[in-house]
């Protein structure tokens, strides 16, 4: 027999004091997911410049004349906060991930009665992900 | 018994394409952050270093796939979570034309964009 219980209204946000695990993992999955998306549009508008580099489009990068995917690319590349908001995407989407193998499990009734901790689980592992990855994400960039 | 809370129909193709497509991203995209952060880093991105990637048939199938899957996957959920905060009528209609609309075009832009990285066209 399945269990439910009632939620109440957790579009409310007013009430985050007395959100319970599963709710703070469907607000994180909803945040992370809106993320993504929003970058999903960001990602292809900037590699758009591929059409422009096929067809022989240049630019200045560092004083040295190159193609304008590859001068856009390690142009932003070479700016501090956007290493920084890599970090934040890897995070976002590690966390997305994790906690959507964590929905997948639920869905087919694997581990129902662990899914608070799964979701902690989750939480921590995107953490020590996101720090081990800082190191590779900030090498050759200054501030 | 508590509410059906799901914005989903039950047993319907949105739901169970969002998880089929959920299976693939989970690979696919920690396969594309493992490619190009870690193996190529991001800032060493070159066009020849893209288009050598692009040309591998396999790779640019996947990257499209991947492109209509992360597309599907993310504005259904963006639906799915508007639907849930309770869009209803005709703003839900809108709503669903002006994401369909703009996933076309995304789709349409992106598979232009591996077309011209992969040297199909110039």
């Amino acid at each position: 027999m399945s269990q439910s219980y009632n939620r109440g209204l957790i579009e409310d946000f007013g009430r985050w004091k007395e959100f319970s695990a599963g709710m703070w993992a469907w607000i994180f999955h909803k945040f992370t997911g809106w993320m993504l998306i929003g970058y999903l549009f960001t990602h292809i508008a900037v590699l758009s410049t591929a059409i422009g580099a096929a067809q022989g489009e240049t630019m200045m990068l560092a004083s040295e004349q190159v193609d304008v995917y590859t001068g856009t690319i390690q142009g932003l590349e070479s700016l501090f906060i956007i290493r920084v908001l890599e970090v934040g995407l890897l995070a976002v989407a590690v966390f997305h991930i994790l906690n959507g193998l964590r929905l997948l499990m639920v869905d087919l009734g694997i581990g129902l009665t662990a899914q608070d901790k799964s979701f902690y689980a989750s939480l921590i592992l995107t953490g020590v992900i996101t720090v081990a990855s800082v190191p590779t994400f900030l090498t050759g960039v200054g501030l | 018994m508590a509410e059906r809370y799901s914005s989903f129909t039950p047993g319907g193709t949105g739901w169970l394409l969002q998880r089929l497509t959920a299976a693939f991203l989970v690979v696919v995209l920690a396969f594309h952050f493992f490619q190009l952060h870690f193996v190529n880093h991001a800032a060493d991105v070159t066009f020849m270093g893209t288009q050598a990637r692009m040309e591998n048939i396999g790779y640019f199938l996947a990257m499209v796939l991947f492109l209509i899957a992360g597309t599907f996957h993310g504005v259904n959920g963006v639906y799915n979570a508007l639907v849930n905060q309770g869009l209803t009528g005709t703003p839900k209609k809108v709503v669903l034309g002006v994401l369909i609309i703009a996933s076309v075009a995304l789709i349409a832009q992106g598979i232009w964009v591996a077309l011209a990285m992969s040297g199909m066209i110039y």
